[in-house]
């Protein structure tokens, strides 16, 4: 078995003392586990930094075989934004967040371009709402889209303030009634509309994550969403 | 596995599991010290018995002694008001063998790691912000690795000490000492520009 592509770097560890065990996230083959011989040496360790992007060849003789990767470096992203403490936590709130919640050797070839607008944007102005935008694809690819386009109640496209909770359903101002303090907000931004000034980011984030930590992850075993992600929240909110 | 070799077998086990030894290292690392009983085998196995009983971490800083405080931080020269923060007791043994760093340190036992799930409570962050505090520290040299979990928990330790009155640095990244431009990689040689100096 064997194949070769283009992939970003989602993980590392350490395996033995020599080896590394990696994830790659590809266009065709999702995202894969493999390992890179000589992949802690001094030589390779600085080109194994999550977020890199590699051309990587998975080699084994089984389809079910871990198997081992040989790659080389395309493009390192770490070394750009190690300085800039937003656009590095946003780089590692991505690959936590991919390593999480992708299945494995399950193709995603959409959210795979959405990634990799994503990690090339690091560090550009109004990154926190492409960073939003992909939550938003990662939640839909994932089975837990939002549907933001009309009321659940009245089924009105205008006017939409509020996202319920528990359906992930737009609710307008009017509907909302006496429920509208158990609802999230529903800031223009996060329907592709309006200025995306932190503030209205700050509220989109709050809406993904409780939909990423209440629904997605509960879903993935009931493990902890990847704390990076809030490192970044708080970081994009004192920004 | 004999009966008259089970011993020896259980020792070259033993061995095997340290860092840089396989089997077979480990079974040349045995036989030359049941070779050399008398020079080597019984003082080393003095030295490591006695070691087990007495080597500790420093409830300061973190690095590892024979007292419940290291030397380090009992030493009134070192207290110069410069405060080196480190990943790994390594790190600080590293540091000290190149004798460039004439302060104290803190070990802060790993960094932050996403796929570790290891957050700042796991780490000596905490102390950190205490001794920052209580030993009139100026400056904060965070002498993190160059990965990207090293360079998150240096933005995090940065900013938690941004109220602490205190100067935050970190090391130079560049290129090493020796190192030919040709074989370093693309991320070191853009570190290195960014961090370039007149002459």
């Amino acid at each position: 078995m064997e194949w070769r592509a283009d992939g970003v770097l989602l993980s590392v560890r350490r395996h033995g003392e020599s080896a590394a065990i990696i994830e790659v996230f590809t266009a065709d083959h999702g995202r894969y586990a493999g390992v890179v011989r000589g992949g802690a040496s001094r030589r390779m360790a600085p080109l194994l930094q999550p977020g890199a992007q590699l051309d990587a060849t998975w080699r084994a003789r089984l389809a079910d075989h871990m198997g081992a990767f040989t790659v080389d470096l395309k493009h390192g992203r770490a070394a750009e934004v190690m300085d800039n403490r937003v656009a590095l936590a946003g780089l590692s709130a991505v690959c936590a967040a991919l390593a999480f919640c992708l299945p494995e050797r399950e193709a995603h070839p959409a959210l795979y371009a959405r990634s990799i607008a994503v990690l090339d944007g690091l560090g550009a102005d109004a990154w926190g709402a492409a960073y939003l935008a992909w939550e938003l694809a990662l939640l839909e690819e994932m089975g837990f889209g939002l549907d933001l386009g009309r009321c659940a109640v009245t089924g009105v496209t205008q006017d939409l303030t509020y996202v319920s909770p528990r359906t992930g359903r737009a609710v307008s101002t009017a509907a909302a009634g006496e429920w509208r303090d158990k609802l999230l907000p529903l800031p223009p931004v996060l329907r592709g509309v309006g200025l995306a000034d932190p503030h209205e980011v700050a509220t989109g984030l709050r809406v993904t994550g409780h939909f990423l930590t209440q629904h997605l992850a509960p879903a993935m075993g009931d493990r902890p969403f990847p704390a990076a992600r809030q490192r970044l929240v708080d970081l994009l909110a004192r920004a | 596995m004999s009966d008259d070799t089970r011993e020896i077998e259980a020792l070259i086990d033993m061995m095997a599991r340290l860092p840089g030894l396989g089997p077979r290292s480990a079974r040349r690392a045995v036989l030359h010290l049941i070779k050399k009983r008398g020079q080597l085998m019984r003082p080393l196995a003095q030295t490591m018995a006695n070691v087990a009983e007495t080597a500790r971490e420093c409830l300061n800083c973190g690095n590892i002694g024979n007292g419940d405080v290291c030397g380090i931080c009992t030493s009134e020269k070192r207290g110069n008001g410069q405060l080196c923060v480190v990943e790994d007791v390594a790190d600080l043994w590293a540091m000290e063998r190149g004798q460039a760093f004439a302060g104290r340190y803190h070990v802060l036992g790993g960094t932050l790691s996403a796929l570790d799930a290891i957050g700042p409570d796991e780490l000596r962050i905490p102390k950190l912000r205490d001794r920052v505090a209580a030993e009139g520290i100026t400056e904060v040299i965070l002498a993190l690795n160059a990965t990207v979990d090293g360079q998150t928990t240096a933005h995090y330790i940065a900013s938690e000490l941004e109220h602490a009155g205190v100067t935050v640095t970190s090391l130079a990244q560049g290129v090493p000492i020796g190192g030919e431009l040709d074989y370093l990689d693309d991320g070191t040689i853009s570190a290195a520009l960014r961090a370039r100096k007149s002459l």
